[in-house]
Formats: C-alpha cells, sequence, structure tokens
C-alpha cells in the first residue's frame, strides 16, 4: 500500500501537462484468427469493457476464444479452444515465463494486472507460435508504454468498489514522455473477502489480497534508436482456493526486461528489437487455516527464468516478413514437506519438481503475402530445440522409482508450421488455415511426483519418456460485413495425436490421503476437438447496437470418451447503448446442459444457466479534469450457478454492485 | 605472460608440499585400519586388549556389523594372526541364551583387523545384559576374554523374533540400507532359526515378500519393491525397497518356506492395516 501512494504522491509532484488519448478502438478486435483485448484503463473513451477496474481474468473472459478456468476467485487459468496451459503460449511481450506452483495455481496471467498491461493479443492455433511452441494458440500481454512524442504528463487514479466480496480497488499511475525519454509508473492494489455465490451462500476461502507496481522507461539512442527497460512486481498473500484443498499465503513474481529498438534499419529492414530478460517467482502453498486436513503440508515452489529474442519486421514488394530468434533458460523447483499427525514423527518430504532446468532455443519465421485481388497468403514456422535436465540427485532418485533406467536428460526437437490462405469477395471475407504444431511435455507432465488433481481425485507421476504432442488442425472463418451488420462464422479442428493425458495405474497407490489413486501421464494415440462459433453485431437505430455470439465445441479421444474441461453450448447476447458520453448495456450469457463431460477425469453434468447483468457509464468534467464513472449489477437475478470451467463445481458469483471511478490529472 | 612467471612457481610449490604431505601420513602411521570408526570398549586380560569398533561407537539392538582389534598388552602391537571364536550371552534373570552371529574372521586385505556380526534380539536392561566371550589362538597358543557390552534399545523395530506356523522360531534382522533414501534402495534381512538357546544358524532360500507402507500417509504404498530372496553367497536375503518419501515406514513381511507356505505375517489390505511380522525404518 505505502508504495503505491508514494508512486502516486511523486507522480503529482512531477505534474506538468497530461493528454487523454483519443482514438476509439473496439475493445476486441478480430482479425482471422487473432484477437487483439484492449486493457483500456488508459484511454478514456474505450470503456466498452464491463469495468476498468475488472482483474486481468475479467478482460481475457471477454475474448470468445478464451475461458478461463476458476479454482477460486483469484488466478484463473485461461483455456483457447478448449485447451489448458501446457498446450498453450502464454507471454508477457514475448518474454516466456512460468508459473512456480504444481497445482497451476498461479498462471502467468496472474503476475500481471490491468495497471501494466495495453493489450493482450490472443492468437488461435499454429498461428500463434511466435513467441513459442503451441498446440492451442498464444496469449501475449503487452505492457503499456508510452512512445516517443512531443513532451507530456498524466496521472490517474481509479478507484474500485464491489459490494459482493467487499473488493477494495486502488490504482494509479503517471505517465511521462517526450521526444528523447518516457516513463510510466503504475501501482494497483485489490483486496477482496470471500464472495458470495446466488442466494447469499457464502464461498470460504475465496478471498484475497494483491499488489501490482511496475516501471518502464525509455530512452532514445540516435535517430532510430531506443533503449527500453521494464520492471514488474507482483505479490498475493491471503489468496484462498475454495476448490482446492489448499491456499496460498505468498505468489511473488519479479519480471525485468531491457530491450534495445531500431526502427528503420534500412529499406528492407523496418524494426529490430532485441530483447534480454529475466523474471524471478516464488509460490507458496498453504494449508493451516484449514479446518480438517487430514494432514498438514507445505507446499513451495520456485520458478526462474533468463532469456532472450531478437525480432526483425521486414518488407519487400508485397512480402512482409517477420523473424524471430529466441531462446530462454528456465529452472522449475518444487518440493512438499508433509507434518504427521504423530509429533514423534520425522516429517515427510518429497521434491514434485525435481529441478528441472530446460533450455530451449529456436527461430520463428512468418511471410504475410499480399496477392492480388484482395487475396492473402500467411506461411509461419518455428523450429526449436529443447534440452531439459533433472539437476537435483534427490529428485532424480524420486523419479528412477518409476523409471529405473531414467537418464538426467533429455532433448527433443519441435516443430510448428502454419498456412493461411484469405479471400474477400465485396464484403465476405473466407479464411483457410491448415497448421501442423508440436510441443513438449510440460514439468508436470514429464517430471511431477505424486501430484494431487483434486479435480479427478487421483495422484499424478509424470512420465519422461512422453513424445512430442503433435497436432494437425485446420481452421476456416466466414465473416461478412455491412455498415449496419457484421456477421461471422469460423470453425477449427484440431486432431492431436499422442495427446498427453493421465491414465490410471492399478498398481500403485496413492499418496495423498483421500485420493482414489495414481495416474501416470501417458499418450492417447489421439484426440480431437472440435470447436465452432457464430458471431453477429447489428447495429439497430443510431445509439443501439445488438451483439450476439453463441459457441460449441466437442472433444472426444480415440475411444470415443469425452475430454475433460470442454464448453458445452454457449452464448452470449448483449444491447448497447450510446449517446454522447453515456455508455449503458445490458447482456446476458449462458450455457446449455453440459451433456458431454468427463467421468473419467472427475466431471459431472453441469447444469444450463443464464444470467444478466447491466451497467452504465458516464463520463464528465470536474474542475477542467476528466472523470469516469461506470457502474452496474453482475448476475442481477442472483442466480446459483456454476460452469462446465469451475474446478469441482464451485458456484460463481451471486448479484454484484460495483463502481468504478477514474479521474485522470493533466 | 608475466602473469604465468609468478603463477607457475606457486603452482610448483603446492604440488611438491601436498605430496609431501602425504608421505608424512604413510609414516606416522602405517597400520591405522580403524580410521572411519569409533572404538566402543576394550575387553581385555592379562595379555592382551580385544578392542570392539563399530560405525557409531555404540552397540544397538539388532544387527551389529563389528571391527576387533587385538593389541599385545606387552609390546603394544596388533595381532595380525589371531583366529578367533566369539560368543555373544544373555544373562537374563531366569536363563541365558545367545543370538545369531557370524564367524569373527580376519578382514580381506587388511593387516589388523578382523570383522565380524551379530544381532541381538533384545537390549540391555536394569537387571539383564548382554556379555561376549572371545576364545582366541595365536601361535597355537590358547586365550580367553571375557567382557560385558551396552546393547541399547532401538527406537524402531529392527530386529524381530517369533514363532513360525511350522513350530519354529525365526529372527529376522534388518541389515541395509543404512542409510535409507528416497528411491529404490538395496534391501538385506538377515534370516536366522533359533535352534535351541545357543544355536541360531542361517536360514536358506526361504522367501520374505516386502510391502512397505507409511501409517500416517493412508498407508501410501511404494511401487516397483522386490522381494528378499536367498543370497548363497552373502547367506543373506536380498531385495529392492523403494521408499517415495522421507519419513516413517513400516517394512511389512511375509515369510514363505520353500514350499510356499506361509509361515508368518498376512497380507495388508484395506481392511487389514499391516502384517503381525514387520521391521521399521524412520529417515
Amino acid at each position: 500500500m505505502k508504495n503505491i501512494f508514494f508512486c502516486f504522491v511523486i507522480g503529482i509532484l512531477l505534474s506538468s501537462n497530461l493528454l487523454a488519448q483519443n482514438q476509439e478502438i473496439d475493445s476486441t478486435n478480430v482479425v482471422g484468427l487473432s484477437e487483439v483485448i484492449v486493457i483500456g484503463k488508459t484511454n478514456l473513451k474505450n470503456r466498452k469493457q464491463v469495468k476498468p477496474l475488472s482483474t486481468i481474468d475479467d478482460y481475457l473472459e471477454e475474448s470468445s476464444k478464451v475461458t478461463m478456468i476458476k479454482r477460486g476467485n483469484y488466478a484463473w487459468e485461461a483455456a483457447m479452444n478448449n485447451m489448458l496451459s501446457e498446450r498453450l503460449s502464454v507471454t508477457i511481450d514475448g518474454m516466456q515465463i512460468f508459473g512456480a506452483c504444481t497445482d497451476k495455481m498461479d498462471p502467468i496471467t496472474s503476475y500481471v494486472d490491468v495497471s501494466n498491461l495495453s493489450e493482450v493479443k490472443i492468437t488461435s492455433g499454429q498461428q500463434g507460435s511466435e513467441n513459442g511452441a503451441t498446440i492451442g494458440g498464444s496469449i501475449d500481454l503487452k505492457i503499456q508504454k508510452n512512445d516517443f512524442k512531443k513532451e507530456e504528463f498524466n496521472a490517474g487514479v481509479d478507484l474500485g468498489y464491489e459490494t459482493n466480496s467487499n473488493a477494495r480497488i486502488i490504482s494509479s499511475e503517471i505517465n511521462y514522455s517526450n521526444a528523447k525519454f518516457f516513463t510510466n509508473v503504475d501501482g494497483i492494489y485489490r483486496k477482496s473477502d470471500n464472495y458470495s455465490a446466488g442466494n447469499d451462500e457464502e464461498i470460504l476461502f475465496s478471498q484475497f489480497e494483491k499488489y501490482n507496481i511496475s516501471g518502464v522507461a525509455g530512452v532514445k539512442t540516435g535517430k532510430n534508436g531506443a533503449l527500453i527497460g521494464s520492471v514488474i512486481y507482483d505479490k498475493a498473500t491471503d489468496v484462498g482456493y475454495p476448490a482446492l484443498p489448499m491456499d496460498v499465503s505468498l505468489a511473488e513474481a519479479l519480471i525485468a526486461s531491457l530491450s534495445y529498438e531500431i526502427d528503420s534499419v534500412n529499406a528492407f529492414i523496418n524494426k529490430w528489437e532485441t530483447k534480454v530478460y529475466a523474471n524471478t517467482i516464488s509460490h507458496v502453498m498453504d494449508d493451516t487455516k484449514r479446518p480438517d486436513v487430514p494432514i498438514h503440508m507445505d507446499m513451495p515452489g520456485w520458478s526462474d527464468t533468463y532469456g532472450f529474442y531478437s525480432k526483425i519486421y521486414a518488407k519487400k514488394s508485397n512480402h512482409n516478413l517477420l523473424f524471430n530468434f529466441n531462446g530462454y533458460y528456465n529452472k522449475s523447483l518444487a518440493e512438499m514437506t508433509m507434518y504427521s499427525n504423530d509429533p514423534n514423527e520425522n516429517s515427510m518430504f518429497m521434491l514434485t519438481w525435481p529441478d528441472v532446468r530446460t533450455v530451449y532455443s529456436g527461430i520463428y519465421g512468418e511471410d504475410a503475402i499480399t496477392l492480388a485481388n484482395n487475396k492473402a497468403l500467411k506461411f509461419s514456422g518455428r523450429f526449436g530445440f529443447q534440452h531439459a535436465t533433472v539437476a537435483d540427485e534427490f529428485g532424480l532418485n524420486s523419479l528412477r522409482i518409476f523409471y529405473p533406467d531414467l537418464e538426467d536428460t533429455d532433448s527433443r526437437f519441435i516443430f510448428n508450421l502454419s498456412s493461411e490462405f484469405k479471400l474477400n469477395i465485396k464484403k465476405t471475407s473466407l479464411l483457410f488455415n491448415v497448421g501442423y504444431g508440436e510441443r513438449a511435455p510440460s514439468v508436470t507432465e514429464a517430471y511431477g511426483f505424486y501430484l494431487y488433481n483434486s479435480f479427478d481425485n487421483y495422484d499424478y507421476i509424470g512420465n519422461p519418456y512422453l513424445k512430442n504432442e503433435k497436432s494437425l488442425e485446420f481452421n476456416t472463418s466466414i465473416n461478412h460485413s455491412t455498415s449496419k451488420l457484421k456477421i461471422g462464422a469460423e470453425a477449427s479442428f484440431f486432431y492431436i495425436s499422442d495427446y498427453i493425458i493421465g491414465k490410471t495405474d492399478p498398481n500403485l497407490t496413492q499418496m495423498t490421503i483421500g485420493a482414489d489413486g495414481v495416474r501416470v501421464y501417458t499418450a492417447l494415440d489421439y484426440a480431437t476437438i472440435f470447436n465452432t462459433g457464430l458471431s453477429a453485431r447489428y447495429k439497430l437505430i443510431p445509439g443501439w447496437t445488438l451483439n450476439g455470439f453463441m459457441g460449441y465445441s466437442i472433444g472426444k479421444d480415440n475411444n470415443s470418451n469425452n475430454l475433460p474441461l470442454i464448453s458445452p453450448f454457449s452464448y452470449k447476447a448483449a444491447v448497447q447503448f450510446k449517446k454522447n458520453l453515456f455508455d449503458a448495456e445490458i447482456n446476458m450469457n449462458g450455457a446449455g446442459e453440459q451433456k458431454n463431460y468427463s467421468n473419467y477425469f472427475g466431471e459431472n453434468k453441469t447444469d444450463a444457466y443464464a444470467i444478466l447483468n447491466i451497467n452504465a457509464s458516464y463520463n464528465f468534467y470536474l474542475n477542467s479534469q476528466k472523470v469516469y464513472l461506470k457502474t452496474g449489477i453482475e448476475n442481477l437475478l442472483d442466480e446459483y450457478y456454476s460452469t462446465f470451467a469451475d474446478w469441482n463445481n464451485i458456484p460463481r458469483m451471486g448479484r454484484n454492485f460495483f463502481i468504478n471511478v477514474s479521474y485522470t490529472i493533466r | 605472460m608475466k602473469l604465468l612467471k609468478y603463477i607457475f612457481p606457486v603452482l610448483f610449490a603446492i604440488t611438491i608440499i601436498s605430496c609431501s604431505s602425504d608421505d608424512d601420513d604413510n609414516t606416522i602411521d602405517p597400520i591405522n585400519e580403524v580410521e572411519d570408526l569409533l572404538l566402543v570398549q576394550e575387553i581385555t586380560n592379562e595379555t592382551h586388549a580385544i578392542e570392539i569398533f563399530t560405525k557409531s561407537g555404540e552397540i544397538a539392538q539388532g544387527y551389529n556389523e563389528f571391527t576387533i582389534r587385538i593389541k599385545d598388552k606387552t609390546s603394544q602391537e596388533f595381532v595380525e594372526n589371531a583366529s578367533f571364536m566369539w560368543m555373544p550371552m544373555m544373562h537374563m534373570t531366569e536363563m541365558s541364551h545367545s543370538c545369531p552371529k557370524s564367524n569373527l574372521v580376519k578382514t580381506e586385505g587388511k593387516e589388523t583387523i578382523y570383522t565380524g556380526n551379530m544381532v541381538f534380539q533384545m537390549p540391555n536392561n536394569a537387571d539383564e545384559g548382554w556379555d561376549i566371550t572371545f576364545d582366541y589362538t595365536i601361535n597355537s597358543e590358547e586365550f580367553t576374554a571375557v567382557g560385558g557390552i551396552n546393547v541399547t534399545a532401538s527406537e524402531k523395530q529392527v530386529v524381530t523374533t517369533f514363532m513360525g506356523t511350522d513350530g519354529v522360531k525365526y529372527i529376522i534382522a534388518y541389515m541395509e540400507p543404512k542409510t535409507p533414501e528416497v528411491m529404490v534402495n538395496d534391501m538385506t534381512v538377515g534370516l536366522y532359526k533359533m535352534e535351541s538357546m545357543m544355536s541360531f544358524p542361517i536360514v536358506e532360500n526361504y522367501t520374505i515378500m516386502l510391502d512397505p507402507r507409511m501409517p500416517s500417509m493412508g498407508n501410501h504404498a511404494s511401487p516397483n519393491n522386490e522381494d528378499l530372496v536367498y543370497n548363497p553367497t552373502t547367506n543373506l536375503y536380498d531385495g529392492k525397497l523403494s521408499l517415495t518419501m522421507t519419513g516413517y515406514w513400516k517394512l511389512n513381511l511375509m515369510l514363505h518356506n520353500q514350499e510356499g507356505d506361509m509361515l508368518k505375517g498376512e497380507m495388508v489390505t484395506d481392511e487389514n492395516e499391516s502384517s503381525s511380522l514387520y521391521l521399521e525404518i524412520e529417515f
């Protein structure tokens, strides 16, 4: 808290003049297979999202491509094309960063906040392999930074309050730029108590507290060059995970980078950016506040990553080229200590991630070719090499219990390829895309040691002999737009061979008290995932817009059994009204009954639901300073519901009033 | 290059010093063969002092490996050609009995030391205690030395005496691994038959089934253990013990004879938490 106020005070002292960016952008902007979500906090006229002080998770959920897996009210895990984080490439400004929690309580998105992001680039499938190997797609979180412009200064404060969880949010930022230098400093603090589901049912252990501070600064070096440094520090404490048997007492990240950019290098190269970065994460799970645990345990984890990338944007006649050479070194270590109920017994210790050192290096190339007659082609490919070492003798010996001849190193090549054809016929555009991609198993999948999964109630053992998972994908979309109507349909199909998933080994007995057994990661011959979506926007009369989306997915393994965490039929519909500086929206979203659930992986039938939300916002001036006010009610009818993406069916938030106020000083 | 001129003489000097110090060690104490061991006690008679060494400097209930050295009291030199018989004895209030033991023999490749082992079924207590009688011959001359030893109680069950369904009394003693680790450990136990109060021969060609469990972890079992089978070279039983974490483990055992009849122990199941035949470790 102190830090945030400190930043804020400094900002006021520095004051000179200010700018409010005025260009209007759709909060979600779909281009082919990728989508950009603008984090609209700095952009006063861009307030289409539900609330400016939403968590980054709320913003991501706005995307039609992303669903968020919830284990509580904090640190949701993004899924794309019905695939979770191990099948995605999630990066912060192109930087690789890996969570330190063996139970996925700390997705990368939990270590940044809306205060330090400008936008999120979401790219489906193999088109998303720019920053790393992927199967499902990529999510790149872009850090907010100024340009070198005329001298400008602004500072802002945002305040938010939500009734349901008694959530208090304060955020502040200071931005300064001139022709040779810029800097942005911001901070955000959130504190939330337990939330209540519909019918006022309190969800115990759903509280959290976090703050995030970040700074970016850039210096112009010469005519076209610039040196840019950025630091993000994020710390969450007292985070409850009602869907899991443990909470988190500390999740802490320090993320730093230094980059050098040159614009207009020559006639061929438009931009060349090189970045070095480092990040370190500590994560401490804690069950001391839980009553009636069968055995108390500590589960800390650490993940450190050091990396670089060098990116070249070039243009030659009708070819737009992008090359990205990158590499990283990651160290993942996690341990578990259990304390017997008999105080005379020694504590029980195991390494759940055996200090795995992963070195990856690869090169990505992309060529977007504009052909005549509104046709376009795009090819992209990534080729990488990964080398993993189990550095801890204790951990290696542990794994050798299961794999007696296990070597301490593993090397593999990873390929990703994609090609796309776009065709515009009058007001209709068509897109065809085919891709092939691979990914290496994650640390958990390869080297995890008795990791308890509360979803299916099994302990999981990694499998170091897994092959790369391989995906062949086909995408197609058709979009038609006129000045009044925008309508689009898209479909994607993934045929994933050597699909990595857990399989029960009846010869093994569980470690976790109360678990049903042990599953070992194995590869299915193949699995298929099919997604389809339909979206429409219609401008009814001036000021009034109708928006609609529906989607359907199905995922099967090679024996036609359902895969877990696959979205049932879902829909969103909204009516928006806008007049001058006033905005209002009423929207409904819901899903059909989840019939295609996976019993094997702990799912059961999830009922259909529909919820209603309303909100309104207004811009006005107070002593010539701009003030933005947004208020609304989420889950207006106080529906008690949970979705397919809610871990162990924990119910979602009931009726919630919120209010956000933004004040900009110039 | 200039720097090298200074470094080389220094390196040279270090080499000389380190070599010469090695030589010193050898001349000062050429016959210290008990370097890693601790002296437990000496048992003496008029002519000799028998030094008893163990790794820990103590004698504990269960399996003990002994290293013995015998010193001539007059010459103060170690005797290199003694041949030993030894006899451990527990003097209880009502009776006396011995325990399983190996022969005490000259350690191969060594000058002054003799090695052997014993399995003490029980520790000393206030009224009852162990002693060892050494009967030894040096150059055809016979000697005897007797002394009491202090066998301390082991916290965990590292030795167990039981009656098999065949009416025979058996003893199983835990031997290896001495320092268990989270891995697949090589495990060794000794199996003895109590033929009489004084005679405990090794039992050959039985099988001891092994099922390690953690009672405080809901009776968690570990995978890829191997049952203990007789090794005719060592006359002991070897198997594989896999331990998935540190802590307290109960090693449930089931003893089968050559015909495959179960002589002692029960299968561990959901209903039956442990076998009546077991050993314990904690690390």
